[in-house]
């Protein structure tokens, strides 16, 4: 992070852009790489889907057509461009449930990703900075929810808090904690000793100012990485959750557990499977391709 | 060696302490006790509550309690199941083979696939051939693997009929369990029909079982292969005139294979958490599906069990997973 302001002393030496800032240096590393760029474009779509989900959505998702129910989708015999992609067991619109689906499914990340990151930062920062007892404590715990396999704490934690859409998320951050807590208090540690906190320290800076102002933007990178790839985990154990039933229940339109109450219906009408389960795999593949990008972006030693 | 593997030893010991005291807690954050869940519905006089209680020893205090749960389970006692009565570590140890059984065919599966993609794509770096692999392995990597076995199913079982749709075995076979391994005990009891049968009901969860840790040791061999492949000793070897065959399995390999090891032994976790979904989907009789059960049958002694139990073999198998890495590797031993 030393080298961030080279470009701008405007000494004129050389001209601005041959040496990229590394903001710019960092969008053409991300540019490059074909498969980051498809995984931003799909992002940024699903955020415009959740966003304008009212307006898209050609129906409202709850609303049963009781005459039309398991019609195909509208290529297959028998379909309709009324309804697009199909309807369900009870005649709601597949299309319009997958649309308002997006939306649960970037709030579960977004919701998860969120608690998770804020607490697991301040956990790490602490375990970094002070070490000792306190940093003993915080990691032993983490250690402890490390040795759960991840779905099954989410269903530990559901079989406490009770299913629902809400405890699902609480379960799915408590599971995504250990891992932020990990990686940043192995970048506090391994700032604290460089010499600009040193200077910093020596200037008068308090303990917080130092952590969270002098430490934590250095440590930034490998949290956004994660934070991505954390809002992958969150949307694939929040599926699996509402699969299970421990998670968002009827009649949400989350695509696990509209995935879940269509099982019976699989060998007579397949879409109402296929689909669900299609728009998650397409998400949860966008966000692991933007944090792919990102990582190869952010961290030249990991670039090809 | 004996000091890192004491050292090492020595962390486990607070990580299974906390797990003890996860699993207690569970049962005593849960809302309601668990005679007011005895009771159901219909409710409890409270002189009859109070006496039950007592007969728990739930009126204790709770470092007592925790202190009595920690001394059962030392004696390797976790209690009963409310719906079976069967003590939960013998439920646990009769289904547990079922578990390992698919759990080993899904990493044979993994492995056998994986490590020659993963070589594969390091060795046409940038070809047609690595984007395939590297794309299959990004697909199989964010897949919802519940909705994979049920696309599996669809087409194997249902469409082209070549697999059954659940279980462990068709109804007609009745093997005696020797070892709870069902393809050891087919072959033990010289039914070969049986060892048929057995089979293609394990070909699907294991291949469901096994694609996520296939795609990331394929991800993992082609990148470690791709930094062995830099190497001097390689350059020597293909100087020499060895074949790229000989370079790319005799000397590059062998050295590419150490982290995808630790990688394989990392696994644990995943396949787990896996399974718990495959066996739901597959109905194969294992602790993931009897996990589920636990959780929706609000059966806390299976659930608190369970998870003591889990945890303590992903500890288990994570601490050899480090010490087998300390042998191989000595500058792990010194960190």
């Amino acid at each position: 992070m030393a080298d961030a302001t080279v470009a701008s002393d405007g000494t004129g030496a050389e001209p601005l852009d041959a040496v990229p800032s590394r903001a710019r240096a960092f969008i053409a590393s991300y540019a490059q790489n074909r498969g980051a760029v498809a995984g931003l474009v799909l992002v940024v779509l699903l955020i415009l889907c959740a966003a304008f989900a009212d307006v898209i959505a050609p129906h409202p998702p709850n609303l049963q057509y009781r005459d039309v129910t398991l019609a195909p989708p509208a290529w297959a015999d028998g379909g309709s461009w009324r309804f697009p992609l199909g309807t369900d067991p009870v005649g709601r619109d597949m299309l319009s449930r997958l649309i308002h689906g997006t939306r649960l499914s970037l709030a579960i990340g977004l919701v998860s990703v969120a608690i998770s990151l804020s607490l697991g930062v301040l956990l790490g920062l602490l375990a970094g900075f002070f070490r000792g007892l306190l940093d003993t404590v915080i990691m032993r715990a983490m250690d402890v929810m490390l040795a759960l396999p991840s779905l099954l704490l989410a269903i530990a934690v559901v079989a406490i808090l009770g299913p629902g859409l809400v405890n699902a998320m609480y379960a799915i951050a408590i599971v995504l904690l250990p891992h932020y807590v990990r990686l940043t208090r192995a970048a506090v540690i391994a700032e604290s000793g460089r010499d600009y906190v040193t200077a910093s320290r020596i200037a008068g800076a308090g303990n917080a100012r130092l952590m969270f102002d002098t430490i934590l933007p250095n440590c930034a990178a490998p949290l956004i990485v994660q934070a991505t790839l954390g809002f992958s985990n969150a949307i694939l154990d929040a599926a699996a959750l509402g699969f299970l039933g421990l998670g968002a229940q009827p009649p949400t339109p989350e695509w696990g557990s509209m995935l879940a109450s269509a099982l019976e219906f699989i060998q007579r009408a397949p879409w109402v499977v296929t689909y669900p389960g299609l728009a998650i795999l397409v998400t949860v593949l966008a966000f692991n391709l933007m944090g792919d990008g990102l990582r190869d972006a952010l961290d030249p030693k990991l670039r090809r | 060696m004996l000091r890192f593997a004491l050292r090492r030893l020595a962390l486990v010991v607070p990580t299974f302490i906390g797990v003890t005291l996860i699993a207690f807690a569970l049962i005593h954050f849960i809302p309601g006790d668990p005679v007011e869940n005895l009771s159901g519905e219909r409710g409890m006089d409270p002189a009859r509550r109070a006496r039950l209680l007592h007969e728990f020893g739930l009126d204790r205090p709770l470092p007592v309690q925790y202190a009595d749960y920690v001394g059962h389970v030392l004696r390797g006692d976790l209690g009963a199941s409310l719906t079976t009565h069967q003590p939960v570590l013998d439920e646990f140890l009769a289904l547990f083979p079922a578990t390992l059984e698919l759990a080993f065919f899904a990493m044979v599966f993994a492995v056998v696939l994986g490590l020659p993609a993963g070589m594969l794509a390091a060795q046409k770096r940038n070809t047609l051939a690595d984007y395939a692999v590297m794309g299959a392995s990004l697909a199989g990597y964010s897949m919802p693997i519940f909705w994979w076995a049920l696309l599996l199913i669809l087409t194997f079982s249902v469409q082209l009929g070549w697999t059954p749709v659940s279980g462990r075995i068709a109804v007609e076979y009745d093997v005696p369990v020797v070892t709870g391994f069902m393809l050891v005990d087919t072959l033990r009891a010289g039914d070969f029909a049986a060892f048929r049968s057995a089979v293609s009901h394990l070909v699907l969860p294991a291949i469901v079982l096994g694609t996520i840790p296939l795609a990331v040791i394929a991800r993992m061999t082609r990148s470690s292969m791709l930094e062995v492949l830099r190497e001097d000793y390689i350059r020597a070897a293909r100087a020499k005139g060895l074949s790229v065959m000989a370079v790319t399995i005799v000397h590059a390999l062998r050295n590419a294979l150490i982290p995808v090891i630790t990688v394989i032994g990392l696994q644990v976790g995943l396949l787990l958490s896996g399974a718990i979904l495959t066996e739901t989907i597959f109905s194969w009789p294992g602790i993931g599906n009897w996990l589920i059960h636990g959780v929706q049958s609000r059966d806390y002694p299976v659930v608190q069990g369970g998870i003591l139990l889990v945890a303590a073999l992903v500890i288990g198998v994570n601490l050899v997973v480090d010490l087998l890495y300390g042998i191989v590797n000595p500058r792990i031993r010194h960190g």
